[in-house]
């Protein structure tokens, strides 16, 4: 598949042409999968990938998912002991972390952290002419760059927003324990009396998802750029922008797909 | 099919627009096998365009594009991938891969596409560096060598799989005039020996006089002249005798 292609003309026209590009991208990286197992090279950068993915955001994970237990664990808080139901305060983290944050927060980090550097490193790649040259060793750019990113992005997303739940919880608890006096083995058997398999799943699968969407956005605006330096830094910023909003309105869908009021 | 007798490389009235902007307003030429053409010309004028468009990396506005006999619009993505495994491209700033040594880039095309053993692979990218001069740099990256060193590598990655068809966008730029003498001694030989054809973006034009079949002067969009050494030298089209002139070469009385 050919990565490169020319400025379409008029904002609207372009727009569908980058997701359908877009879409193409991506499936033609998922199909790609087995070059992973296969071919030396791929598995090699799908290493590093996954190590960048996994272990380069972790410091940050960390931090965010920790004050994000603690903040929500506050807030609930402060509203559930006007009504004296305390111990409403997992349940409701746990739901909350589960089915909606854990994912959506691995997502952002995961934009942030490492999509816009995809998008910076094969945007330069491409006003380098690098792309030009694989397509002319008849070497495909899909197999060669995307598929270990977006696999590796896949794979490592939802075992992070896990990660990121783990943490917010303890943090809750923390919280839960100095604040508002819940002892802290309570707050986690509350957080996983409430817990269901469905919300774990579908949490998961979010994930998974958003790692799909951000690795196949960043690579796609990668490719896109044009002009230069100047270029490079526009792909970067527009990969977190589109990023953030494909995190967004997917997360609703897929909600709407599994939850009914 | 291509045969023998064809051009390896024809262009009938190509035209290349971005947008509005009008770069190529008609291009007529063909390249046979075994020939070298080297195409001058002032900066900005197309001439890495030209390259691109011949070797599908850029489709035409207008006119027909014929590479080793295939009409490059007319192809499909995959047939172009494996016409492309019979070109060779060395693009204006090297390409190279930038977390890749060297030599791995060279043999990326071997290692990517030829799955030859790993032995077979290391002597030829061995030879090939050392055609071009860095048997010791092998191991080094993109970015811990200079600027010509990149392109000779580039260079070396280029003509490593012995294409058919050639494509250098300024390979002596930025090479010193001994190293550019070694890169216009290797494409002659390349020309001559293995019978491909080799378009080569130059400004080097004292360089090239030496060895190339013919040599297309672009400007304004069009081929204004098209002609051997010793006829550009004898008679120069008066845009090309500036050129000439610049570059302190005498056209011949
Ligand atoms: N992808 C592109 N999109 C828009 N314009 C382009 C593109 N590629 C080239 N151009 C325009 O085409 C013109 C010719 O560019 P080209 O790179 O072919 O020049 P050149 O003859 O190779 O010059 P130089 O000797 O400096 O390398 C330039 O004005 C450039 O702005
Ligand atoms: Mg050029």
């Amino acid at each position: 598949m050919t990565v490169l292609h020319e400025p379409v003309d008029g904002a609207v026209r372009a727009f569908f042409a980058a997701i359908g590009r877009t879409a193409r991208l991506v499936g033609a990286a998922l199909a790609g999968f087995p070059a992973v197992l296969t071919r030396r090279d791929c598995r090699h950068t799908f290493a590093r990938q996954l190590f960048i993915v996994g272990i380069g955001t972790l410091a940050v994970a960390t931090v965010v998912a920790l004050f994000t237990g603690m903040i929500l664990s506050l807030q609930l808080g402060i509203a559930f002991r006007q009504l004296s139901l305390e111990g409403m305060v997992s349940t409701t983290m746990s739901y909350a972390m589960l089915r909606e944050m854990g994912p959506f927060m691995t997502g952002i980090i995961l934009a942030a952290c490492v999509g816009s550097a995809m998008a910076a490193q094969l945007g330069t790649m491409t006003v380098n002419d690098e792309i030009a040259a694989l397509e002319m060793m008849s070497v495909d750019p899909v197999r060669f760059l995307v598929v270990p990113r977006l696999w590796a992005m896949t794979l490592m997303a939802p075992i992070l927003s896990f990660y990121t739940c783990i943490l917010a919880f303890l943090g809750g608890a923390l919280v839960g324990y100095t604040q508002l006096n819940i002892p802290f083995l309570q707050f986690i058997q509350g957080v996983l009396d409430a817990a269901e398999m469905k919300d774990l799943y579908v949490g998961l699968l979010k994930a998974a998802v958003f790692g799909i969407l951000v690795s196949g956005i960043s690579c796609s605006v990668g490719f896109a750029t044009t002009q230069g330096a100047a270029g490079v830094g526009a792909s970067t910023r527009r990969a977190v922008i589109y990023s953030f909003l494909a995190i967004l309105i997917g997360g609703y869908f897929i909600t709407r797909c599994f939850y009914v009021l | 099919m291509s045969s023998e007798s064809e051009p390896a490389v024809s262009f009938e009235g190509v035209a290349k627009s971005f947008g509005a902007r009008r770069v190529l307003e008609c291009l007529d030429l063909s390249v046979a096998r075994g020939e070298i053409l080297a195409v001058i010309g002032p900066s900005g004028t197309g001439k890495s365009v030209t390259l691109r468009l011949a070797s599908g990396q850029l489709f035409p506005t207008a006119g027909t594009i014929r590479l080793l006999g295939e009409d490059l619009s007319a192809l499909t993505a995959d047939a172009l991938s494996r016409l492309r495994r019979r070109v060779g491209f060395l693009f204006q700033g090297g390409a190279l891969l930038g977390w890749k040594t060297l030599a791995e880039n060279v043999a990326l095309p071997l290692v990517e596409r030829d799955r030859l053993p790993p032995a077979d692979i290391e002597a030829r990218v061995r030879a090939a560096l050392a055609e071009v001069g860095l048997a010791d740099a092998g191991d080094l990256y993109p970015a811990e060598v200079s600027g010509g060193m990149v392109k000779r590598a580039a260079f070396a990655r280029a003509i490593i799989e012995d294409p058919e068809v050639l494509f250098f966008d300024e390979p002596t730029s930025g090479l010193d005039p001994v190293m550019s003498r070694t890169v216009d001694g290797l494409i002659a030989r390349i020309g001559r020996n293995r019978h491909a054809a080799c378009l080569v973006v130059t400004h080097d034009l004292a360089g090239a006089l030496r060895y190339v079949d013919r040599i297309a002067f672009l400007k304004g969009g069009r081929f204004l002249q098209v002609a051997s050494p010793r006829e550009l030298l004898a008679h120069p089209h008066p845009e090309v005798r500036a050129f000439l002139e610049a570059q302190s070469l005498e056209p011949t009385p």
